[in-house]
């Protein structure tokens, strides 16, 4: 098996020593860094996301294959940005104001990192406008709102409406998630898409990111 | 009162209340507040709670102490007031049920992911548990329900915990289960057998589920429950998952269907049978009528 298989492999048992390991490996051997990145890490958070998606695996594995992840990234990020490797795109996200619920929004943010987009993790209890402050000033493209609780969930309209207001709706694209969040709900506010779970987050924000 | 402990042993079949959250803000708890500071804010309101659930039947009334451990206390920068807090949600669920109503201790999730998926110790988990425990056992309570568990190893903690602080206090412990195309299983990767063995060795007397999905699939996970265990079981469900409809959230189990689907599980040998998320006074009442009928 070659370094970077190898390196998807740990990546997956979530061994981050091994990954911080043949990262560096990969490295002095003289790959790029973008190649170790998406043949590498990124390849091996794939099959984590796809693993968790059929109930495979569970949020535990998840966790550990992130640790590992970062392990590598924290190694590959100087390169990249010598080598002049653009990020996937960059987005907002965070439980929205009310709402101290952050598992959920937390497996969203570790499967966008593990595909390679930039996430600005705003965190729990956010205010409508802190995610336009932080979209604008960040440059990002999508913001991601996430909320457990069903009386927290109005606040993700307030949020589509502020874009509104301020010029940037079809500029910034928002999409929601969160266990009573639904499709239906997505549309009734006026949100760009709903994302089922983490692994179904990554493949919408993707769409959202192309689609102009 | 008679033991709980004792007349489940025999057969009999309690009834446990229904929500607490979902009945707060119906009465007026907003968003961002902190469901436990209203012990000590209006206990006026937490009681009548427990006074609608007791009027509808319920034998048992859990505290409003779900998040009452000091780690999640700690989020609104309550923690300091953990044992004040734990005390007044005992007397007003007391004062609210009156006499010939069991009252049990809620004990919930701290929030933290334990080391080593997460940053929390789990020695600081054990502490928090045993302050927040500590608390509710001094007010005196009837039974003590570790509930909505997802992590086994943070479950198998408030146990070891409650146990600890209140030996002569019958301990139930709940988890949350997910229906996945292989089985039942918590978030956190936990299937009911492994739950069932550790949770009883951790010295549960009372094993279940709550919260979840609705009360259909939680039949199936009392049934398999009941084939992991012979200890009895406490099951209490949410209404099924919440519809917005113009911006309010509307539980799609009606009382009738919640209790017509809950009459299978006495024959399963639940114990104690309740709600979780969702369900209101008039659910219980609609259970109350189905335990009267079948008795």
């Amino acid at each position: 098996m070659d370094t970077l298989a190898q390196l998807a492999e740990m990546l997956q048992r979530g061994e981050d020593q091994e990954v911080l390991r043949l990262t560096r490996e990969a490295v002095a051997q003289g790959l790029p860094a973008g190649r170790i990145l998406n043949d590498g890490l990124i390849a091996g958070m794939n099959v984590v996301g796809e693993r968790f998606k059929r109930h495979d695996i569970f949020l535990p594995d998840v966790l550990l294959a992130a640790r590992a992840m970062y392990a590598g990234m924290e190694q590959l990020k100087p390169l990249l940005i010598r080598d002049g490797v653009p990020a996937r795109g960059r987005v907002v996200l965070g439980t929205v104001q009310g709402d101290l619920h952050d598992i959920g929004k937390n497996l969203v943010a570790i499967m966008l990192r593990g595909a390679g987009y930039e996430v600005v993790d705003l965190g729990h209890n956010v205010a409508p406008a802190a995610f336009v402050d932080a979209a604008e000033r960040e440059g990002a493209r999508v913001i991601g709102l996430s909320a457990l609780l069903t009386t927290t969930m109005p606040v993700m309209r307030q949020v589509v409406e502020l874009l509104r207001e301020r010029g940037l709706a079809g500029r910034v694209r928002v999409i929601v998630g969160g266990a009573p969040v639904s499709a239906d709900f997505a549309r009734e506010i006026g949100a760009d898409d709903y994302g089922y779970d983490g692994a179904s987050a990554v493949d919408k924000v993707a769409a959202l990111m192309e689609a102009r | 009162m008679r033991p709980i402990l004792e007349r489940v042993g025999r057969g009999e079949v309690l009834l446990a209340d229904g929500a607490m959250g979902t009945q707060l803000m119906a009465r007026g708890l907003k968003a961002g507040e902190c469901p436990e500071a209203l012990n000590l804010d209006r206990p006026d309101v937490v009681a009548s709670v427990s006074a609608d659930y007791a009027a509808a039947g319920a034998d048992i009334v859990l505290t409003n102490t779900f998040g009452g451990s000091p780690l999640k206390l700690a989020l609104y920068g309550l923690e300091g007031q953990t044992e004040a807090i734990n005390a007044a949600a005992v007397a007003a669920a007391r004062r609210g049920a009156g006499a010939g109503v069991y009252v049990a201790a809620s004990c919930g999730p701290t929030g933290r992911m334990l080391q080593p998926y997460g940053d929390t110790p789990p020695a600081a988990v054990a502490a928090a548990f045993a302050r927040q425990l500590a608390a509710l056992a001094a007010a005196g309570v009837d039974l003590i329900v570790v509930e909505t568990m997802t992590d086994l190893a943070e479950a198998v903690l408030a146990v070891a915990a409650a146990r600890a602080a209140a030996p002569g206090v019958p301990v139930a412990a709940t988890m949350t289960f997910d229906v996945t195309p292989n089985g039942f299983f918590t978030i956190m990767g936990v299937d009911i057998p492994r739950a069932v063995r550790e949770l009883a060795a951790a010295g549960a007397h009372i094993l279940g589920s709550n919260c979840g999905v609705g009360i259909e699939p939680m039949v199936a996970v009392a049934a398999e429950l009941r084939r992991a265990t012979d200890r009895p079981l406490l099951v209490q469900a949410n209404a099924g998952l919440p519809q917005m409809r113009d911006g309010a959230p509307v539980w799609p189990e009606t009382p009738d269907v919640y209790a017509g689907r809950a009459a299978a599980l006495p024959a399963l040998g639940v114990g104690i049978i309740g709600g979780c998320c969702g369900t209101a006074p008039a659910h219980i009442a609609a259970l109350r009528r189905m335990l009267d009928a079948g008795r």
